[in-house]
């Protein structure tokens, strides 16, 4: 199928989405699958495992719900300062991490997502275990009242198109390329004289300003911010929808947040369950599905 | 051919008019009442309400008649795990896609005050029984939608602390649960102490479930404080306790737990928790009703006996769908203003009544755990101490914050 | 009441001794981690939730067998073991070949399935394990008074760390399990059965983990969470101690227990970030760890 018809299918599916479904769960996948886009830039496409991609999501969670319920501004300034607060801490932590490499990169995300989470544990603006809660959504530009869940839903789908517009550049773009030959072998692009640490961290703080913008754009969908959106638990699970959905793919994480969210909300019956289906799903992942599922049908179908 | 048509014509016309008498007679939304009973079903509050709740509620329905205007009364049920992001999730689609009209429970206070906000903004009914934080009635008050049934944090510290510091306990130290509930109760209780001519000392935070409180009592201990507050509960309470008792905290210090149910005594057994005051709304020894009410609910529950906020999830639950009848309709307005006229005369409380900012005022009884000596069984735990009127216990409109119903 | 920094010396005494106690579970569960990761080059997320599993053997044994802690704590962290084996066999020996990083996530989410089982069955709240009529009571120490169980736990946790220290250092076997996982053809060659010696090693790793959750039973609670709420900090130790060094992560462990203690005492608030900041710091400045050799 062409390319460019598939993804003409799929922006009209989105568009009609909100006249058939329940807006609120397709927001909520919506802003998850930009989360495990930004994620898979940096483990699809430069080979850098991220465990603690949470704290931007998250964080940006809290700033934009209190922009918008403190501060009182419009959901497209709070949504700019949740953004603008993950890049902050992006570039820190981008710094730090990125000096080291494969599973001492991964500790080092780990350790400085759980400091991220216990600052929210006792600043007084995160409310701790309350989280902020009742996050207004304000006026689109001062004038679109976005009370309306299909108009709210219009402007999660537009930060959603937007986001994953600029990862399907940067992917595509000469600078995507060298993310790539990173990642394939990285002693062979140093070799060739790039500059691979700028180049992770460029790599890093993109994907942590996009994860930032999902959880903006999260908590004033959902009207709530807690301290899930910032525990090691969330980052699991944005590597678990990445990995089932096919590292490496363009389209693989948001199929792979589809699925999970979708899980979550309709199995929320059966309890403790969805954490064992869910575990389940990774170490069968792991062992013989590494590819994921568009990555299989593209192996399959035969894209390289 | 005329005939029939006439006939036909006939016929219509009695069906429409039968149809439209029977609508007459109650119009509901989705044509049904629909229940929601959202509560902690498996973590630290499972025994506060959890399973219980839901049996309550349906010995509600199930005492009401199961159907309201000739169809069936539905419940549904959740469990939120104790985190407010799950209860709203769970809260706004029973309100939006599933047609639920009240729900029911919704311990624990954070989830309290998110889904009472929810049920502003859609304009349902929500009744909180296992919650306490008195800002439901304060500060994030939503009257018309919201109640505030069982007990709320003055409540408790105009009972249990008043009649501590009176015993000789003036100088306090607390142990607080990290969030709305602990915040709140730390607060209200703080205020009667210190107007009751005690001080206190200081206070440390915990996390909501902590396994281990020795560091936390350690502090306790090391504070030289008479009494040491638990601004927790469930769980947390009946660690706390336990630990305090391993540590030997009790032989220099006393305890003093600010919210504690009949489940908790049973965790913690009445060698443990022998002589410690606490004040609950009910109990089921107090009259041969309540006896009657909790034998119907230990047949369902395997024996357990039910705490107070299980019999107030029965007690607002039924007092709901009469009103609703009365009402002849579940809209929210309709159904909120019976409510309000009709007093509570129930084996859950004499005289209960409902008031504009969603506070549901009843007595409260000061109990002592009874020794291990006294009870003649499983269950057997409580010594009547005292009784407090509602008005006395609960907070005036006038001295509280709702801005809404203040005059 | 002498002070120190405007803190009571007993408050001060005390705390630290509650963290030498916590440090002696921090120990012996970044022991196991040190020596399945040192040995194996595993990750092994699923320690936390095995700990788990440990406490809840002892805890079914005494409820459903009637037996009694002190044969649980040889008979559950065999039952760990033995899952570990298990494990080992089936799951972690196809990814020998691949990126470390795909062990890391299979034990997560075996991490998930473990503690989703026992949520599913026993719910989240814990339940209550009896001490043993030996260990009721307190010790009065004038700064506070220390339950006998909790020194019993100090004490028990030092011998247990003492002793895997030994073998793995100074015994031959500990030796081919060294020379094992540096270059297991060569050791192969010389007739040894790498692989079971490294399923071996795997279940005694996790068979410690197994043991600490029996030891921790009368003091945390029985809970599914038990192991998520830890698994963090461990981790955290072992990267300070070192990773692939069985003394850098025992020393680590009480020291972290002991820094916990402190910080309660003069600024509570910090003390469960602590360990992360100095995680961090030891990553970037020393990567392989403060006892460590890099890989």
């Amino acid at each position: 199928m062409n390319k460019t018809v598939m993804y003409a299918l799929l922006l009209a599916g989105l568009v009609v989405a909100p006249f058939v479904g329940y807006p609120i769960f397709l927001m909520t996948c919506l802003c998850f699958a930009l989360f495990a886009s930004a994620f898979n830039l940096l483990i699809g496409f430069t080979g850098l495992l991220s465990f603690g991609h949470a704290m931007f999501f998250g964080f940006a969670a809290y700033v934009s719900g209190h922009a918008a319920k403190e501060w009182g501004l419009s959901p497209e300034l709070a949504v700019l300062a949740g953004t603008l607060s993950a890049t902050v801490i992006g570039w820190v932590v981008g710094v730090l991490a990125v000096r080291r490499q494969g599973i001492y990169f991964a500790m080092v995300t780990l350790a400085l997502s759980q400091m991220i989470y216990f600052f929210c544990v006792q600043a007084p603006f995160t409310y701790a275990e309350d989280g902020i809660q009742s996050i207004p959504r304000g006026k689109l530009f001062g004038v679109i009242d976005m009370g309306n869940d299909v108009a709210m839903y219009y402007f999660v789908l537009a930060i959603f198109l937007i986001g994953f517009a600029l990862i399907h550049r940067t992917i595509h773009s000469p600078f995507g390329q060298v993310l790539k030959s990173i990642r394939e072998n990285e002693p062979r692009a140093l070799s060739l004289g790039y500059d691979v640490d700028r180049y992770k961290l460029v790599a890093f703080v993109i994907s942590a300003s996009l994860a930032g913008l999902a959880g903006a754009t999260k908590s004033l969908a959902l009207g709530l911010a807690t301290l899930t959106d910032v525990s090691w638990q969330m980052s699991g699970e944005v590597v678990l929808m990445t990995l089932l959905g096919g590292m490496g793919t363009i389209l693989g994480p948001t199929l792979g947040a589809g699925i999970i969210i979708a899980m979550q909300n309709y199995l929320a019956d059966l309890g403790s369950w969805v954490l064992i289906i869910m575990g389940v799903t990774f170490v069968v992942c792991v062992l013989s599905f590494r590819r994921g599922i568009v990555g299989e049908i593209e192996h399959r179908f035969g894209k390289k | 051919m005329k005939h029939k048509l006439l006939v036909s014509a006939i016929a219509a016309a009695m069906s429409t008019g039968m149809m439209m008498a029977h609508a007459q007679q109650g119009k509901l939304s989705g044509d049904t009442v629909k229940i929601g009973v959202l509560t902690d079903m498996s973590g630290v509050y499972a025994d506060y309400g959890g399973p219980g709740a839901v049996a309550a509620a349906r010995l509600a329905v199930q005492d009401f008649g199961g159907k309201m205007f000739g169809k069936n009364i539905e419940v549904v049920n959740a469990d939120h795990q104790n985190k407010p992001d799950i209860a709203k999730n769970v809260t706004q689609q029973w309100f939006d896609r599933d047609g639920v009209d009240m729900t029911v429970e919704n311990l624990n206070s954070a989830v309290a005050l998110t889904v009472q906000a929810l049920g502003k903004e859609k304009n349902k009914i929500t009744i909180v029984t296992g919650a306490a934080t008195a800002r439901l009635t304060n500060e994030d008050c939503a009257p018309g939608t919201g109640i505030h049934y069982l007990h709320d944090t003055i409540a408790l510290s105009n009972v249990v602390g008043k009649a501590i510091v009176k015993d000789g306990g003036n100088s306090w130290y607390f142990l607080t649960a990290d969030y709305a509930f602990g915040h709140s109760l730390e607060k209200d209780t703080t205020e009667v102490v210190k107007s009751s001519g005690g001080r206190v000392l200081g206070a440390v935070r915990h996390p909501l479930s902590t396994g281990d409180f020795s560091s936390f009592l350690l502090q306790a201990q090391s504070s030289g404080a008479k009494v040491v507050g638990l601004a927790n509960a469930g769980g947390d309470t009946v660690n706390s306790i336990k630990a305090a008792a391993e540590f030997g905290l009790t032989k220099k210090q006393n305890l003093a737990a600010l919210l504690m149910l009949l489940t908790d005594v049973h965790a913690l057994g009445l060698n443990t928790a022998q002589g410690l005051y606490l004040t609950e709304a009910w109990y089921w020894d107090l009259n041969p009703e309540t006896r009657a009410w909790a034998d119907k609910f230990s047949k369902v529950m395997n024996g357990r006996k039910p705490n107070s906020n299980h019999a107030s999830v029965y007690s607002s639950t039924m007092h709901y769908l009469k009103a609703v009848q009365a009402a002849g309709t579940d809209d929210t307005a309709a159904v909120m203003k019976k409510m309000q006229e009709t007093p509570i005369n129930d084996m859950f409380a004499k005289g209960g009544k409902l008031r504009e900012d969603g506070r549901m005022v009843h007595d409260m009884y000061l109990f002592q755990v009874k020794t291990p000596a006294e009870s003649k069984g499983a269950w057997d735990y409580y010594n009547l101490k005292g009784t407090v009127k509602g008005d006395e216990a609960f907070q005036s409109i006038a001295g509280g914050k709702c801005a809404a119903v203040k005059k | 009441m002498t002070e120190i920094f405007g803190v009571p010396i007993q408050a001060l005494l005390g705390q630290l001794m509650l963290g030498l106690v916590n440090g002696s579970f921090y120990a012996m569960l970044s022991l196991g981690l040190a020596v399945i990761f040192g040995m194996l080059n595993i990750v092994n997320f699923a320690h936390g939730a095995l700990y788990m599993v440990g406490a809840f053997f002892a805890w079914m044994l005494l409820n459903y067998a009637g037996i009694n802690y002190w044969f649980a704590l040889i008979l559950a962290p065999i039952g760990v073991g033995l899952i570990g084996v298990l494990i080992e066999k089936t799951m972690l020996r196809w990814l020998h070949q691949l990126d470390h990083l795909y062990g890391l996530l299979l034990t997560f989410g075996l991490a998930l399935v473990l503690e989703g089982i026992f949520r599913e069955f026993y719910g989240s709240s814990g339940l209550p394990y009896e001490l043993p009529q030996i260990f009721r009571g307190v010790y009065d120490l004038e700064f506070m008074m220390l339950p006998k169980y909790r020194a019993w736990v100090v004490v028990l946790s030092l011998v247990i760390c003492l002793i895997t220290w030994y073998v793995i250092e100074k015994t031959k076997l500990g030796a081919y399990l060294r020379a094992g996982t540096e270059n297991p053809n060569m050791v192969k060659a010389f007739g040894i059965n790498v692989p079971l010696m490294v399923t071996l090693t795997y279940a005694f790793g996790v068979g410690l983990a197994g043991l600490a959750g029996v030891m921790a039973a009368p003091i945390y609670q029985v809970s599914p969470l038990m192991g998520s709420n830890i698994i963090i900090v461990v981790f955290a130790v072992v990267v300070i101690g070192g990773m692939g060094s069985i003394l850098g992560s025992v020393i680590t462990g009480l020291a972290r227990g002991l820094i916990e203690g402190l910080t309660k005492v003069f600024y509570a608030e910090a003390s469960t970030t602590v360990v992360f900041i100095i995680m961090a710091i030891v990553l970037l400045v020393r990567p392989a760890g403060l006892f460590g050799r890099e890989k």
